[in-house]
């Protein structure tokens, strides 16, 4: 597999390391002042770092280009033919603006 | 399968081309024509095949050398043990392998028919014993009843203990092929990456022509061809193309693609998978046609080639015809026999008959015809052969049955006798050496088919063709099921074009050269009924009649099928026999073939040796290596060495008379307790976290305040996981306002490094914060024990004030040293002693050790190696990565008041769930032995005293032990079930790996210096 990386042009895959899901975003983070931490925030967190769905066919992926720019790069690929159809450079998709209690639940 | 069948000059060739076959003068070859074919009679060869000596040309295989030495029996099954002969001329050869070379470089399951001769090559039949021609497991063939489809589940199936102590090491020994050599490889494998606009795989007509017309149109095209020699089927089918011999025609051609810089031609070379993103595997076999490879050259390179298009042009293979016999030495394919003669000059025998269901099976006819080989009869299955091949037979006298071969006879020499059932019914006998047969041509849909593309069957060539592709990949002539001459060269010339375009060459590139369109006329035939074995996987003995076993036992399914017979899954991997065996179980099952289906097709195409693979990651070069700066220092004062990661580490440093690791490593401990020691602890992880958010950064993937840290000062940190688990932990300085030094755990170096950056890239990019490893830019040493001081002083500048007021604990500061150099200080300590890092760049590293050393002298200086940091660290109960296991949370680890309830930080939320707070987990405690005299073993398991052990009574285990000179005992630490209200009970380490069952007392973690006065003093 290939990945064109945004500033380091098109490199074989073994540049790369794979994380997984872009979906899911992060709860934000918040201020302990509010009765140590926000309502719902338990739920929220659970599904931000446990639940994932299976998908078979295009998928939103974050990888590390650390064998190159160390950049962390979004991408829309295929998981049944491995075909990318975008990559773009990551920042600010993971994190939600909201806290935990309107945020990180998975559609 | 190309090339002319231009009949109207035939009688006129046959007329010319009558050669009889001579044995030069001191030669063994008495197959060998004495002209024609591409191999080089002024350079013989010397060969053994079974240790008797023979002799061959260059331009042989070892395949074509024994074909001309007359040799028929090559080899015997793997299952009954009967004899086999060689079946085909290329890398689909079921029959004909070898152990190729001796010693260290004996190779198994070599194919005789790619292997090139070389000056002493050596070969071994396989499979036999005591000898090829007496071999005792033919006996199998008697109780071949039991052996049939399925046998292993059927027969070895009770006891069930049986299968590991009997069955299977005496089916092994039974039925194994070749032997390897069981001594490393003395041979060196490399591995390369090559771009390309095109890749065309294969040399035939299809291939050169697309590999041309890419070429003139300017794209960068790499041809790969197998065989040592490109032009692929043109080496033994003759014909015309524009008017000339396609020989000539393909010199041409070959000529103009070596002129053109843009075209590189990689002959010994096969492709042999399809990966995603238009990556190709190909194996060149860079020196296995020498007996060893020259100095500082590879043995074989594995290429991985990127290219925008590819044009598949692997040809066809053609398949046998599944009748009583059909595997006896003599029984070869039609266009193996072709190839023989017409490319080698070597003569399979000298009476040939020929088999076949189509009209292309007669071109070897035509070949033997012109090599003055006898034609004993053609038996063509078809109803209506075709009234010019009659004509052939009648101007060269030879006869021709409509009908079916329904059984042959002969020994393991070789054929003699052939039954021919008519289709007016009558049988006739016939006397031949060799019979041809073909059963129509396979096209090569493996790499078309390796993203899961199904192939699709045509019924005018009774064959599959390739489905839908990989992604830029189109497959062009005999490999597409185009098999005249004229549409191969037109289809690799279009394809050729069009891949051009598609990557952007659009030069002219000509039209493409012309050749006569013969029909393959084919009657499909499969299988003939008889009354012997009718083998249609040739190397795993699969017969016509296992297929139907199988059927009528319900493996109808063709992934079925494969598993229960074994068909398919020899080291030809089917390329002989899936489609015939799937025509056959189409045939019992009432089913139409493709409804029948195939199997999946996968890599490799063809077997890669692992050694290939390796390429030189192998031994010490298995991984990189990383070397510390003091490596050199502490490997000329004789350091035992261990590896952490990819680091090399002093683990001790033996003194002369030290008469084991453990005297060494008690004697650095008390050296240090008592004096003063340093150790390389460059390896640590070390980032930079630079900018005006790095404070907020921090505070967020650490679970305490680290904005808070005043400029100048070091704190401990501890990191989790987004689940709670402890992630992390190592000593972070704030070396100015906006910048923090943080160092990681060895381990965690490169993980930490990604995490932060996928923290500060995708969580928070609006933090303004920078990240920079710097692992590799400083040399670090930690120096402990009482006389610290007394050594530093020595090294920095006068003017520095170490005292504990000038210089605190936790403190951190650059320092000038004598000299120059300017230093970080870090007031830290690990051993628990009083102790600085200092660190300085990299380069110094060395000469520091070194000047420590000498200054170091009068204070009784040592270096301490990784084991007396880790003893030091347990006798300070200091966690380090047993502890940090991934199992653990910070209060698991006793460190859970550092959480901060100020500020949110990643882990908070999910460490607070109810199994990571329970009172009931297993925590960090000490442990000693009761005994004192007893060892503590790492791995152990805790169980209260008087419990039976269990999983319901295991309460913990330890997780690190060492040997405390200080307190005259081995002590440990472990996680223990509530441990921190158990000090002072006594528990049992059970321990059954290694047999042991002791008391231990659990205790405070911290075995030494427990108020922490030696560290701040």
């Amino acid at each position: 597999m290939r990945i064109a990386c945004p500033f380091c042009g098109e490199r074989e895959n073994g540049e790369f390391t794979y994380l997984g899901d872009a979906k899911p975003q992060r709860p934000a983070m918040v201020a302990l002042e509010v009765a140590g931490g926000a309502a719902g925030e338990a739920e929220a967190f659970y599904d931000y770092v446990y639940l994932r769905d299976n998908v078979a066919g295009e998928m939103d992926e974050y990888w590390y280009h650390g064998g190159g720019c160390r950049s962390w790069l979004r991408l829309t690929r295929n998981t049944a033919t491995h075909e990318i159809t975008s990559v773009e450079a990551a920042p600010g998709t993971g994190a939600s603006s909201s806290p935990a209690s309107t945020a990180g639940t998975i559609s | 399968m190309t090339g002319s069948l231009s009949l109207t000059s035939a009688e006129a060739r046959f007329a010319a081309g009558a050669k009889a076959p001579v044995a030069p003068s001191g030669s063994t070859q008495s197959n060998r024509l004495d002209t024609g074919g591409l191999i080089d009679r002024a350079a013989p060869l010397n060969f053994t095949f079974d240790g008797k000596a023979m002799t061959g040309f260059a331009g042989d295989t070892l395949a074509s050398a024994l074909v001309a030495n007359g040799v028929r029996l090559v080899g015997r099954s793997f299952k009954y043990h009967r004899p086999r002969g060689i079946l085909t001329a290329g890398s689909e050869e079921p029959n004909a392998l070898v152990e190729l070379r001796s010693g260290a470089r004996r190779e198994p399951n070599t194919k005789a028919t790619t292997a090139e001769l070389y000056q002493g090559l050596e070969a071994l039949s396989q499979n036999r014993w005591p000898s090829l021609r007496y071999d005792v497991m033919s006996v199998n063939q008697l109780l071949s009843p039991i052996f049939v489809a399925g046998f292993y589940y059927k027969t070895f199936m009770w006891p069930a203990k049986f299968w590991e102590m009997i069955y299977e090491p005496a089916i092994r020994r039974a039925a194994g092929l070749g032997r390897s050599s069981g001594l490393a490889d003395p041979d060196h494998y490399d591995k390369a990456w090559a771009h390309c606009d095109v890749l065309v795989v294969g040399s035939g007509p299809t291939g050169v022509s697309a590999a041309l017309a890419a070429g003139r149109a300017g794209a960068r095209v790499i041809l790969a061809e197998e065989d040592s020699r490109a032009g692929g089927r043109l080496l033994s089918d003759g014909g015309e193309i524009g008017g000339m011999s396609s020989r000539e025609w393909l010199a041409n051609a070959l000529a103009e693609l070596s002129s053109l810089s843009n075209v590189r031609v990689m002959t010994r070379t096969a492709v042999f998978g399809v990966y995603d993103g238009g990556t190709y595997g190909a194996l060149e076999r860079v020196n296995d046609h020498v007996a060893t490879p020259p100095e500082h050259e590879v043995r074989q390179r594995l290429w991985r080639i990127v290219a925008k298009r590819c044009v598949v042009a692997a040809g066809a293979i053609e398949r046998p015809i599944v009748f009583s016999g059909n595997d006896r030495p003599g029984v070869m394919m039609a266009s193996a026999v072709r190839t023989y003669i017409e490319r080698f000059a070597a003569l399979p025998g000298k009476r040939v008959a020929l088999f076949t269901n189509n009209s292309d099976g007669w071109r070897t006819v035509e070949a033997a015809l012109r090599a003055g080989v006898e034609i004993s009869a053609v038996i063509d299955s078809r109803p209506g052969i075709p009234e010019e091949l009659r004509a052939m037979a009648e101007v060269s006298g030879f006869r021709v049955f409509n009908g079916v071969v329904h059984d042959v006879r002969g020994g393991a020499s070789g054929i003699s006798r052939i039954s021919v059932a008519q289709a007016k019914g009558t049988t006739v006998e016939i006397a031949a050496d060799t019979l041809a047969m073909s059963g129509g041509w396979n096209p090569s849909v493996g790499l078309a088919s390796h993203h899961r593309g199904r192939p699709t069957w045509r019924d005018d060539i009774a064959a599959f063709v390739p489905g839908e592709c990989p992604p830029g990949m189109v497959v062009a002539g005999a490999a597409n099921g185009d098999f005249s001459l004229g549409a191969c060269l037109r289809a690799g010339h279009a394809a050729g074009i069009a891949a051009a375009a598609e990557s952007g060459r659009t030069q002219k590139a000509g039209s493409p050269a012309a050749a006569s369109d013969e029909a393959l006329s084919i009657t499909p035939l499969w299988h003939v009924e008889g009354k012997h074995k009718a083998f249609v996987d040739f190397q795993h003995d699969v017969t016509a009649s296992d297929i139907a076993l199988a059927q009528r036992e319900g493996f109808e399914s063709v992934e079925h099928l494969k598993r229960y017979t074994t068909l398919g899954m020899a080291t030809d991997q089917g390329r002989n026999s899936n489609v015939t065996g799937l025509a056959i179980m189409a045939e019992v099952s009432g089913r139409t073939i493709p409804q029948t289906g195939t199997t999946i097709y996968r890599p490799p195409q063809v077997p890669v040796a692992i050694g290939a693979l390796a390429g030189h990651h192998r031994d010490e070069n298995f991984h990189s290596t990383r070397l510390t700066p003091s490596h050199r220092w502490a490997a000329e004062r004789g350091a035992t060495f261990v590896d952490t990661g990819l680091w090399k580490r002093a683990q001790w440093y033996p003194l002369p008379g030290e008469k084991d690791w453990l005297t060494s490593v008690d004697r650095e401990v008390l050296t240090v307790r008592n004096g003063v020691g340093f150790c390389d602890v460059s390896t640590l992880g070390k980032i930079d976290v630079m900018g005006p958010d790095a404070g907020a950064f921090l505070d967020r993937v650490y679970i305490n305040a680290f904005s808070s840290l005043g400029v100048g000062k070091a704190r401990y940190g501890l990191m989790l996981r987004e689940d709670g688990i402890v992630m992390d932990d190592g000593t972070t300085s704030r070396l100015a306002e906006d910048h923090y030094f943080l160092t990681t755990t060895t381990a965690k170096a490169g993980p930490v490094m990604q995490y932060l950056e996928y923290c500060r890239q995708v969580l928070w990019p609006e933090l303004d914060v920078q990240l920079t490893s710097c692992t590799d830019q400083w040399a670090q040493f930690s120096i402990a024990g009482p006389k610290t001081r007394d050594l530093l002083r020595e090294i920095v500048e006068p003017s520095e004030d170490l005292s504990n007021e000038g210089f605190p604990f936790m403190a951190v500061r650059e320092v000038k040293l004598r000299g120059g150099v300017v230093a970080r200080l870090f007031r830290i300590s690990f051993s628990g002693e009083m102790a600085f890092e200092i660190s300085v760049p990299a380069r110094f590293g060395d000469a520091l050790a070194r000047n420590l050393m000498i200054a170091g002298k009068q204070f009784g200086v040592i270096p301490y190696g990784t084991e007396a940091l880790g003893v030091m660290r347990i006798e300070k109960g200091h966690v380090a990565g047993p502890e940090l296991n991934g199992t653990t949370t910070a209060g698991d680890l006793g460190l859970g008041k550092m959480a901060s309830k100020k500020k949110d930080f990643v882990g908070r939320v999910l460490a607070a769930r109810e199994g990571l707070v329970d009172p009931n987990r297993q925590v960090v405690v000490g442990l000693k032995p009761v005994d004192k005299a007893r060892r503590l073993r790492s791995g152990a398991h805790t169980i209260p005293k008087g419990a039976r052990p269990s999983p319901e009574t295991d309460q913990g285990y330890v997780t690190s032990v060492c040997h405390s000179p200080m307190l005259g005992q081995w002590i440990g630490l472990g996680l223990v079930e509530r441990g921190r209200e158990r000090y002072g009970e006594i528990v049992r380490a059970h321990d059954p790996l290694r047999g042991e069952d002791y008391d231990v007392e659990i205790c405070n973690p911290v075995f030494y210096d427990p108020e922490g006065g030696r560290q701040r003093g």
